[in-house]
């Protein structure tokens, strides 16, 4: 699903960074753990074609990101990944329904009525449908940041830092919520944390240093 | 979902900011529409007023109000004329039609004009209903006046004298109404027509002798009618009018005419083209000042736009890498930002010519002087087209930077920044 090979990442200010090859199944989920400033962030948007001008090899859903014209990523991106974020970046002149609207709208797919019902209520979400973001609750804002990313029934679900500023009873609810919405969509899981208690959850791991 | 729609949320979302820029704008282009209507109409109803009259003779004074007063019905006269001098001129080759105006009766602030019917021919008056007066007392009136005063066919009433309400009634003479007049959207729209001898009749210390004289002249076979008014002897050295509406025969006659008649020490000619410029000149500097508010008003108002939108994009930097991160490409976020300050300004240019055109309605109800200018706050100008497009081409301009600015939004970093 995922097959990165000598990857390097130059930053605008000079220096670059290596990252060590590896590649992920489908249906498999993983974990890329290491410290703030270690990369993780950055080799996360390499993978969902947020960043470009890399060397190596970066494939996900067996295309080569780099033969992907700056249009055709976006497409891509928006069709074949989900993403959610540590804060849920929810649009907040949009309501419930019209935030997980954007999301096969700016994929270019279809506004399928059914499947937003389908997601929403899967995530327990159905009574807020048509409630204002900024009326939500932090759990309720998080799972509809999680219904936006799943709704396109992406092949890979990127997630970065989701759980690091949850205590641990809203962590071990996030990543199980996570993790079922994966399976039930039948998406591939990539975690990029340092938040340890995420060790136990999942068991491929990608350390980064 | 589409792109209007979250543009139309973003607008919603932000209501106070949205309010005062559509305000500052939509009076801006209210103030330029009223002028454009108002300068328009009054325009279109000066040169209706004027066409056919080359030239106006009357007693020496102000050639403007030799004008407002004679073809426009709005100031005062300068003065009376001897007819026997008035003849003269209208003898003159390169006269071609010559119309006598008496003057100095009103009804209810309408004024009488003792004239003959080539005037009414001039703004091709029509009937409505009735027939055209004859003898002397009998009144065609115009629409306007019909609709204020609600003379009926055949309706007595006494004139005052002046040109104002509230003058001196004439009680012992009585006017009838013999036919009212379609309307022509003309000054003709706010006149009571009769014949001259009728205002004579009013101001003269013995009518019965005078009358009896007169009809007993026009059955005397030396009798020869004068020119302008035909029950009186040519060069009657006694009958005065108010003034002449003059057609020229050929172009010459705009070149030698006017000399001709200012060389003789009473008369003053005035031409309807030449004073209404003057007018005109004089009333744009007014015009101008409030023009050069409104562009102000519109540029405070695209500033503030601009402003909106610049400040909003640092609000919408996780929005916008957001989509990104959802497929959207650069362009469509270009072209939200676009879109949402072309939306801004239609609707503020779309309100302000409501709200134009709005005042002039009321005011063309409320203000009888306007009523009687025939100004309408229903018409339609192409230019307005041009305020509409102008409106939105500003909003475009204002948006640009923003839209540049969101277009290059670098998702990586944004989402990377905390």
């Amino acid at each position: 699903m995922v097959a990165v090979s000598k990857l390097i990442f130059k930053y605008p200010s000079g220096t670059s960074i290596q990252f060590p090859d590896f590649s992920v199944k489908k249906g498999e989920h993983f974990l890329l753990l290491g410290e703030s400033g270690s990369g993780k962030t950055t080799l996360l948007h390499l993978m969902g074609g947020l960043l470009r001008n890399y060397s190596g090899s970066i494939q996900v859903d067996e295309t080569e990101l780099r033969g992907l014209s700056e249009s055709d990523l976006d497409r891509f991106r928006g069709q074949k990944l989900g993403f959610i974020f540590q804060k849920n970046h929810l649009i907040s002149a949009l309501s419930v329904e019209k935030n997980l609207m954007m999301s096969p709208y700016l994929a270019g797919l279809p506004v399928d009525d059914n499947r937003i019902d389908e997601v929403l209520s899967t995530l327990e979400l159905s009574p807020k449908r048509k409630s204002n973001v900024t009326e939500l609750s932090q759990g309720q804002a998080q799972r509809v940041a999680i219904a936006r990313a799943v709704l396109n029934k992406p092949s890979i679900l990127f997630a970065d830092e989701p759980t690091s500023a949850l205590d641990d009873k809203n962590c071990d609810r996030v990543i199980s919520l996570l993790l079922e919405a994966a399976s039930h969509n039948q998406s591939t899981l990539i975690v990029a944390t340092h938040d340890s208690r995420l060790k136990d959850k999942i068991r491929n791991q990608i350390q980064l240093n | 979902m589409s792109l209007f729609v979250l543009v139309w949320n973003y607008i919603k979302a932000r209501p106070l900011n949205t309010a005062i820029n559509i305000i500052l704008l939509s009076l801006g282009i209210a103030v330029i529409t009223i002028l454009l209507l108002f300068s328009n109409q009054l325009e279109q109803k000066i040169t209706q007023n004027a066409r056919g009259i080359d030239l106006v003779v009357g007693a020496k004074g102000s050639p403007l109000q030799l004008i407002l007063c004679n073809i426009f019905h709005i100031d005062f006269p300068t003065g009376n004329i001897k007819l026997s001098e008035a003849e003269k001129i209208s003898r003159n080759r390169l006269v071609k039609n010559a119309i006598p105006l008496a003057l100095g009766d009103s009804y209810q602030s309408y004024r009488i004009i003792g004239t003959n019917r080539s005037y009414a021919d001039l703004y091709k008056a029509e009937l409505a209903e009735g027939e055209w007066w004859k003898n002397s007392l009998e009144v065609s009136i115009g629409a306007n006046v019909r609709d204020i005063t609600k003379l009926k066919l055949n309706d007595q009433f006494a004139s005052a004298h002046g040109l104002t309400s509230g003058g001196h009634a004439h009680n012992d003479h009585l006017y009838v109404v013999k036919s009212i007049l379609k309307k022509t959207n003309t000054v003709l729209d706010n006149l009571i027509l009769t014949n001259v001898e009728s205002i004579w009749e009013m101001h003269e210390e013995h009518p019965e002798g005078e009358e009896d004289h007169a009809s007993g002249m026009s059955v005397d076979s030396t009798f020869m009618p004068s020119r302008l008014v035909a029950t009186v002897a040519a060069d009657d050295s006694v009958k005065e009018i108010t003034s002449v509406l003059i057609q020229y025969r050929s172009p010459m006659g705009a070149v030698q005419l006017p000399r001709f008649v200012n060389s003789q020490s009473s008369l003053q000619a005035a031409s309807p083209a030449f004073e209404t410029a003057r007018l005109f000149s004089i009333l744009g500097v007014g015009v101008e000042i409030l023009m050069g508010f409104a562009y102000v008003l519109i540029v405070i108002s695209g500033l503030s736009i601009f402003i909106a939108l610049y400040n909003s994009l640092k609000e919408r930097r996780y929005d916008m890498a957001i989509m990104r991160s959802m497929g959207a490409t650069r362009s469509k976020l270009f072209i939200s930002l676009m879109l949402e300050g072309g939306v801004l300004t239609l609707l503020g240019s779309v309100i302000g010519l409501l709200m134009g055109h709005g005042v002039l309605i009321i005011l063309s109800t409320m203000v009888e002087e306007t009523q009687k200018a025939g100004i309408s706050g229903i018409v339609f100008y192409p230019q307005e087209w041009i305020i509409l497009g102008g409106s939105v081409l500003l909003g475009l301009v204002c948006a640009l930077i923003p839209a540049i600015q969101a277009y290059r939004t670098d998702i990586s970093k944004v989402l990377a920044g905390n």
